[in-house]
C-alpha cells in the first residue's frame, strides 16, 4: 500500500495556503524575493521552499484564464534521486514517501542532477550543507496525519489518500466531466508513475510540466550496475589468462633459442 | 645511486607555488562561506567545472597507468619498461588530484569515506567512489617501490615484488570499472543529456576513449619531460605506443558511429546546431584525425608530429568529457552557468600541485627515470 496525493488544478484558487503550511510545519525560513510582475513567489523551489504555487496565464479563446499548479516532490514510484544517491541517504519508505537521511549525506548533489522534476535543493550558503526536499511530511504520516499542504487546502484541490484509490477517483472525475478535464492524469504513468498526481483543464505541457514516457529513468544505470560483477570476473580471468599464456610463450621461445642449456623439457 | 642531480627549475617552481597558495586561500574561503559563495553553481546546475575538468578529465587522463602496467607486466612487452614508472607516477598523482578536487567539491568532504559503510549498490556513483578509493590504494602500492628503493628498504620491496602481478591485474580491473562507471553516472540523465551523446553503451565508449587517451597522455608526458626534465626516451618507444592508438580509436569510432546508426541518430550530427559543432570537433578533430595521423609511419617517426597528434587525442577527450558532463547536459529551466573565478583558481591550483609533485618526485626518487631494462616478472 502506498500513499499518494491527487492535485486537481481545476479546484486550485492560488491561495498558496499549502506553501505557507509547508513552511510552518517544516519550520522553513522565508526568502527575500523581488517583484517579478507576478503573484508567483518565490520564483522557484529552494532549500527554504519545498513547495510553491506556479501561476500560468492561459489563452482560452477570447479570454485569458489563470491556472495554478503546485510544484514539489512527486515522490516517484522509482525515484531517480534514491537510485543516484551514493550512500542511500535518499530512499523510498515502504509507504511511498521519498525521504532523506541527513546523517549519511556527503553533499555530492548527484540527486539534484538525476531528478527529472528539479526537486532536491542544496544549502549553497551553508558551510555544513544538506539536501532539502519535501518529505511528504513523514513525521505527520507516522502519526496517521495527512501532509500539512493537503490538510490546509481550503478547496480540496489537494487530496491525500491511497494512491490506487486516488487513481480511481481521478478516472471517475475525468469520465464524469470530459469537457472539463484533459484526458491525462499526470503522474499516473510518467517515469514509471509518481505518488503525487495531477488533474488539469489544460494540457500539462502548457503548465511547464515536462513530457516523460512511462519507463523509470534509472533503468539504464541499473543495467550498467548489474554488469559490474560479471565485468570483474571476465577482466580478471582475461588478464590472468593473457599473462599466463604470454609468459609460457616467452619461456618456450627462450628455450628454443638457447635450448641446449635447458634440459628439463624435451620437445621435438 | 646516480650522483648527478639536476637543479630544480626555480622559476617554474615559484610560479607553481604561487598558484597553489592562491588555491589554498580560495579553499579556506570556500570552507568558511560555503559552496554558494565560492562558485556559480546552483540547484539548476549543481555540477560544474570541478566535476567536468578535475573529475571527468582527471580520471581519464590518469588512464596511462593501467594501460602501461598492463602492457609491460601482463603482455610482457619489456621495451616499454623504462616508462612504466613515470606512467604509474602520473596516474597516482592524477588520482590524488581527483580526490583533492572532490574534497573541495563535496558539500561535506569530511564524510568522503561514508560510501565505505553506507551502501547503495544501485548508484553508479557508489561504484565510482569505491573505484577511486581502491585504485588509489593500488596505485600507491605500485608506486611504492620508488620510495623503498630510495631508502633501501629490502623487506617491503620484496613483498611488493611478490604481489606485483595480482596488483597489476587488480589495477586493470578497477580501472576498467572506474573509467566505464563515469559513463554509467550519466545513464541517470536520459532526459537531460543530448541524444548525440546519450546512449546505454556510454560506459563502453568511456572505457575505449580512456584507453586511447591513456596512451596519448604517456606520449605527451614523455615528450614534455624529455624536454623539460632531461628524461630521454627513445622515439621507438613513443612510436610503438602511437601505433596502438589507431586500433583503439578505430574501435571507438566504429562503436560510436554504429551506436548512432542503430539509434537512428546519424542525422543529428549535422542538425543539432551548436551541439553538432561540439560533436564534430571532439569526434573528427579528437578521434578520426589523430587515428589517421597515428596510422602514418611518417608521423610516428617524427617526435614533433607524434607529440601534436597525441595532444589532439587529449584535447578531443577533454572536450568529450566537458560535453557529456556540462555542455550537452541540459540544466534546470532558466539556469545559466559560467564558472566563478574561484572555481578556476581551485582547478589551476590542483593541476599546479600535480606538476610540482611530478617535478619533485622525478628529482628525489631517481628510480622513476632510470632506464634499467630489468622487469622483475618474466
Amino acid at each position: 500500500m502506498s500513499v499518494g496525493m491527487l492535485i486537481d488544478l481545476t479546484k486550485c484558487i492560488g491561495c498558496r495556503g499549502c506553501q505557507i503550511a509547508c513552511k510552518q510545519w517544516n519550520e522553513l525560513p522565508a526568502e527575500k524575493t523581488h517583484n517579478r510582475g507576478s503573484y508567483e513567489n518565490p520564483p522557484k523551489l529552494s532549500d527554504k521552499t519545498w513547495t510553491y504555487i506556479t501561476f500560468h496565464e492561459i489563452a482560452d479563446g477570447s479570454r485569458v484564464t489563470w491556472v495554478f499548479a503546485k510544484d514539489g516532490c512527486r515522490h516517484c514510484l522509482e525515484p531517480s534521486c534514491a537510485s543516484a544517491c551514493i550512500v542511500g541517504a535518499l530512499h523510498k519508505r515502504p509507504d511511498g514517501a521519498v525521504v532523506y537521511n541527513a546523517h549519511k549525506c556527503i553533499g555530492c548533489r548527484y540527486c539534484e542532477m538525476a531528478c527529472p522534476f528539479g526537486i532536491p535543493a542544496f544549502q549553497w550558503e551553508k558551510p555544513v550543507p544538506y539536501i532539502q526536499k519535501c518529505t511528504f511530511c513523514e513525521d505527520r504520516l507516522d502519526q496517521g496525519e495527512e501532509p500539512a499542504c493537503a490538510k490546509t487546502c481550503p478547496t480540496g484541490a489537494i487530496e491525500f489518500g491511497e494512491r490506487n484509490d486516488l487513481l480511481q477517483t481521478a478516472h471517475a472525475r475525468m469520465k464524469e466531466r470530459p469537457d472539463k478535464y484533459v484526458n491525462h492524469i499526470y503522474g499516473e504513468k510518467e517515469v514509471g508513475g509518481t505518488s503525487v498526481m495531477y488533474l488539469s483543464s489544460v494540457p500539462f505541457n502548457k503548465l511547464g510540466f515536462p513530457t516523460y514516457g512511462p519507463e523509470p529513468l534509472p533503468r539504464y544505470a541499473h543495467i550498467a550496475m548489474n554488469a559490474v560483477p560479471p565485468t570483474i570476473g571476465v577482466v580478471t580471468v582475461l588478464m590472468g589468462g593473457v599473462y599466463w599464456i604470454i609468459k609460457r610463450r616467452d619461456k618456450m621461445m627462450s628455450q628454443e633459442t638457447d635450448g641446449v642449456t635447458e634440459p628439463t623439457e624435451k620437445e621435438g | 645511486m646516480e650522483s648527478e642531480k639536476r637543479p630544480l627549475p626555480v622559476v617554474t617552481t615559484v610560479i607553481l607555488g604561487i598558484l597553489i597558495a592562491i588555491g589554498l586561500a580560495v579553499a579556506i574561503f570556500r570552507y568558511i562561506h560555503g559552496l554558494g559563495a565560492a562558485t556559480n553553481l546552483s540547484d539548476g546546475r549543481p555540477w560544474g567545472l570541478w566535476i567536468s575538468f578535475d573529475l571527468y578529465c582527471g580520471v581519464a587522463l590518469a588512464a596511462g597507468g593501467f594501460v602501461l602496467t598492463g602492457t609491460v607486466y601482463i603482455f610482457n612487452m619489456k621495451r616499454y619498461y623504462p616508462i612504466v614508472r613515470s606512467a604509474v607516477l602520473t596516474a597516482f598523482l592524477g588520482y590524488l588530484m581527483v580526490i583533492v578536487a572532490l574534497l573541495v567539491d563535496l558539500g561535506q568532504p569530511w564524510r568522503i569515506w561514508h560510501p565505505v559503510i553506507y551502501w547503495n549498490p544501485h548508484s553508479p556513483l557508489f561504484e565510482v567512489g569505491w573505484c577511486v578509493f581502491l585504485y588509489t590504494a593500488v596505485l600507491a602500492l605500485e608506486f611504492s617501490p620508488n620510495v623503498f628503493e630510495r631508502f633501501n628498504m629490502k623487506t617491503p620491496l620484496s613483498v611488493i615484488r611478490a604481489i606485483q602481478i595480482p596488483l597489476v591485474i587488480a589495477g586493470i580491473v578497477l580501472s576498467t570499472l572506474h573509467q566505464s562507471s563515469l559513463g554509467s553516472i550519466l545513464l541517470m540523465f536520459p532526459e537531460s543529456l543530448h541524444p548525440l551523446w546519450f546512449t546505454p553503451i556510454l560506459p563502453v565508449q568511456f572505457f575505449l576513449s580512456a584507453v586511447a587517451v591513456g596512451l596519448a597522455v604517456v606520449i605527451f608526458e614523455m615528450s614534455l619531460s624529455d624536454k623539460g626534465l632531461g628524461h630521454h626516451v627513445d622515439q621507438g618507444i613513443l612510436a610503438g605506443l602511437g601505433s596502438a592508438i589507431p586500433y583503439v580509436l578505430g574501435l571507438y569510432v566504429v562503436v560510436k558511429i554504429g551506436d548512432l546508426l542503430v539509434g537512428g541518430k546519424l542525422g543529428l550530427i549535422f542538425t543539432s546546431g551548436i551541439y553538432s559543432v561540439l560533436f564534430l570537433l571532439e569526434f573528427v578533430g579528437g578521434a578520426i584525425v589523430p587515428l589517421i595521423l597515428f596510422a602514418l609511419p611518417s608521423v610516428r617517426q617524427s617526435r614533433t608530429a607524434t607529440f601534436w597528434s597525441a595532444l589532439l587525442v587529449i584535447l578531443g577527450l577533454v572536450l568529450n568529457r566537458f560535453d557529456v558532463s556540462w555542455f550537452a547536459l541540459a540544466p534546470r529551466l532558466g539556469t545559466t552557468y559560467f564558472p566563478h573565478p574561484m572555481e578556476f583558481a581551485i582547478s589551476i591550483a590542483i593541476v599546479s600541485s600535480g606538476i610540482l609533485a611530478y617535478i619533485l618526485a622525478t628529482r628525489y626518487l631517481p628510480a622513476i627515470q632510470s632506464i634499467k631494462k630489468q622487469p622483475e616478472a618474466g
